[in-house]
């Protein structure tokens, strides 16, 4: 007698009791898995995996001025943190100063606040740009954090090419997943390959995309639809990289690509490898990559933000720590693990710390990272694989026949599958066939309170006065002249960097550049599907 | 005389995208039987209590997952009392930790959800508390 419960995948892949080599016929190794670092890449980007580089400890982090979060990034990189990750507040994130009507109530609350070069400089202050690779979670204002982030390095007399981070700047999930933009999609989309052409030329070690599913899975999406339409945005720019007439080995080597690692521990795993299998294949047969590094894919990883329960919260150590290790045994390059007090605030010191630690842990204590994908060739492992990427190509072939993902996203079609599988899963959860230890089994009635991060309410007044004398103290002539730059490239073609950067030197500050984007291209109406 | 089915608006205001949440507390209630207007994304205060006052919603879901709850929330209330609308019930839900929920309590808010909620917890509130108005 079995347990009366579901035996299938968080996806609803279906999961026998056990698996033989009746279940891989016609498997072949040499097909399907490869050596690390080689075609199609299924075991890892490298060939030396964990065994020359540990993935990069990067903590997403950010709140408050400027000089909070400064302090904050200090603090990992003495506790060991090998990259750093920048979360800036909803006006940045949405194009509006601190001093913006729209930016009340939000200022610094969930992420750092930054409205011009002089915010941008406090954040990065006394940290070597040259040495640390820095990731911005930024999306439809990414053109100008980038810009900023250059003009810091001339203003230090660092070269760009020494550069190396990421950007997330990935507007497509943006506008399935995790909802912030300015104008509709063309528009952004070409900001982006506008980012992509440049950095290939100018910041040759930065990446400038950063292909997210995460956001995708947090907005209620299965892993297989998170995989999906991850590779279908990440098919999306690259078509437009090529329309735009660059060569495809010439950017494809620097996409990057994020995923959400959730409960289901080896579905998660397959996931990864999965994903870099269809990535090689379809960047090779698709797209005529020839270099084995466009067809490589280079993930960061994060725990799941929204497995995390607000209830007996110390439970979320538990959950995030075998998160963590999914995305190690799934070969990631990069992870940042949740605190476990994020379901109540940003969290403290004493909870990233925590996190931080469970990644050192399974670094050093635990082994694990000694062999490379040390799960490669469990019959049950390589069939998962399989189902799953057989699963997303499903999908993709749906994006495609819609005529695209730009096409398929005006349509609403990722909005609508992704909401419907969150309603689901809810549902489940409600009549108790989905487990959620501590909510629906396990409850406690009494919980004790935790100690939880509180942002200083004179944060929003000193970011807002501050921006106002930045303002005050410039030429107005000047912000003029660069302002009319920019309507006029985004009007008549040519990329917008060049001109962002000179904007930016100029203190023309991240709110008066978005009106821009606003006033040439438009506002985007979301289609309201729910 | 058949009684009016009890309309509710779900919100999401401020700058946030996080929208998960309140698409399937829109989806519950509407699947409760309720009627709901989904506002979309990125309203300010004043969109959302027009909406409100538009659509004789008789309450208001706010869902607010960026921290800035407290203006948010305070601000929506406050603009149904200047408009004579103080009878709409606000509930709402999200990143909120237990200071914040207890002011918020105090200043008008009926009740806000943690993360965890069960949809059936939101349908049986809106059924105990919110009333059609006539």
């Amino acid at each position: 007698m079995e347990r009366p419960v579901r035996f299938e995948t968080l996806s609803g892949l279906p999961l026998e009791p056990f698996y033989t080599p009746a279940h891989l016929a016609g498997w072949r190794h040499e097909d399907k898995l490869g050596a690390p670092g080689h075609y199609p890449f299924t075991r890892g980007p490298y060939a030396t995996m964990y065994r020359g580089k540990l993935w990069t400890m990067r903590m997403f982090a950010g709140y408050g001025r400027p000089e909070d979060t400064n302090l904050r990034f200090k603090y990992l990189l003495e506790q060991g943190q090998t990259g750093l990750s920048t979360a800036f507040d909803m006006p940045a994130l949405m194009g509006y100063d601190a001093d913006h009507p729209r930016a009340r109530g939000e200022v610094g609350r969930e992420g750092v606040s930054i409205s011009t070069l002089d915010d941008m400089e406090r954040l990065f202050d006394g940290i070597p740009l040259g040495d640390v690779t820095t990731s911005m979670t930024i999306n439809c204002t990414a053109s100008i954090a980038l810009a900023m982030y250059l003009a810091i390095a001339d203003k230090r007399g660092i070269a760009w090419d020494r550069l190396g981070g990421t950007m997330q700047n990935d507007m497509l999930k943006e506008f399935i997943a995790q909802k912030e933009w300015i104008c509709p999609v063309e528009p952004a989309v070409r900001i982006v390959v506008d980012m992509i052409e440049f950095t290939a030329r100018h910041v040759p070690k930065f990446n400038p995309v950063s292909i997210s599913g995460y956001h995708i899975r947090e907005a209620g999406a299965t892993a297989v639809q998170e995989l999906a339409f991850t590779l279908a945005d990440g098919i999306g720019y690259v078509e437009a990289c090529v329309t735009r007439g660059l060569d495809v080995d010439s950017f494809a080597p620097r996409l990057s690509f994020f995923f959400d690692i959730h409960n289901d521990f080896f579905e998660e795993i397959a996931k990864l490898r999965a994903a870099r299998r269809i990535w090689a294949t379809v960047m090779k047969e698709r797209f005529g990559a020839r270099k084995p590094e466009s067809m490589r894919l280079r993930t960061h990883t994060q725990t799941a933000g929204v497995s995390a329960t607000a209830q007996q919260p110390l439970n979320n150590v538990a959950r995030v720590a075998l998160q963590a290790l999914a995305a190690v045994l799934g070969g990631a390059q990069s992870l940042h693990t949740n605190s476990f007090d994020e379901t109540w605030a940003l969290p403290t010191e004493e909870a990233v710390t925590v996190a931080l630690r469970t990644q050192q842990l399974i670094a050093e204590e635990t082994h694990v990272p000694l062999t490379i994908d040390p799960l490669g060739g469990a019959y049950f492992l390589e069939r998962l694989t399989d189902q799953m990427e057989a699963a997303a190509l499903d999908y993709i072939g749906k994006v495609d026949a819609l005529g695209g993902i730009v096409r398929a996203i005006d349509s609403g079609y990722p909005q609508t599958e992704i909401a419907d599988a969150a309603y689901r899963s809810q549902l489940m959860e409600d009549r108790g066939e989905k487990v959620v230890v501590g909510v629906n089994k396990y409850a406690m009635p009494e919980e004790r309170s935790i100690n939880y991060l509180r942002i200083d309410e004179r944060v929003e007044l000193e970011q807002a006065e501050r921006v106002g004398r930045v303002k005050a103290a410039r030429d107005p002539k000047k912000v003029a002249t660069r302002l009319k730059q920019l309507a006029e490239t985004c009007r008549h073609g040519g990329n917008v960097m060049p001109v962002l950067i000179d904007a930016v030197k100029d203190s023309v500050s991240l709110g008066e550049l978005s009106d821009v984007y606003r006033q040439v291209f438009g506002l985007y109406r979301e289609p309201i599907i729910f | 005389m058949s009684e009016r089915k009890v309309r509710v608006v779900v919100a999401k205001p401020g700058l946030d995208g996080h929208d998960r949440g309140a698409k399937i507390v829109a989806r519950a209630l509407r699947d409760a039987g309720f009627e709901v207007i989904y506002t979309g994304l990125h309203q300010t205060p004043e969109q959302i209590v027009e909406t409100a006052i538009q659509e004789d919603a008789d309450a208001i879901g706010l869902s607010v997952l960026s921290g800035a709850h407290n203006y948010l929330f305070t601000r929506v209330l406050d603009l149904l009392r200047e408009q004579g609308a103080a009878d709409v019930v606000v509930f709402g839900g999200g990143i909120i930790p237990p200071e914040d929920v207890a002011a918020l309590k105090a200043a008008g808010v009926k009740e806000l959800f943690a993360p965890g909620t069960s949809t059936q917890d939101i349908v049986r509130f809106v059924r105990a508390h919110i009333r059609a108005a006539v």
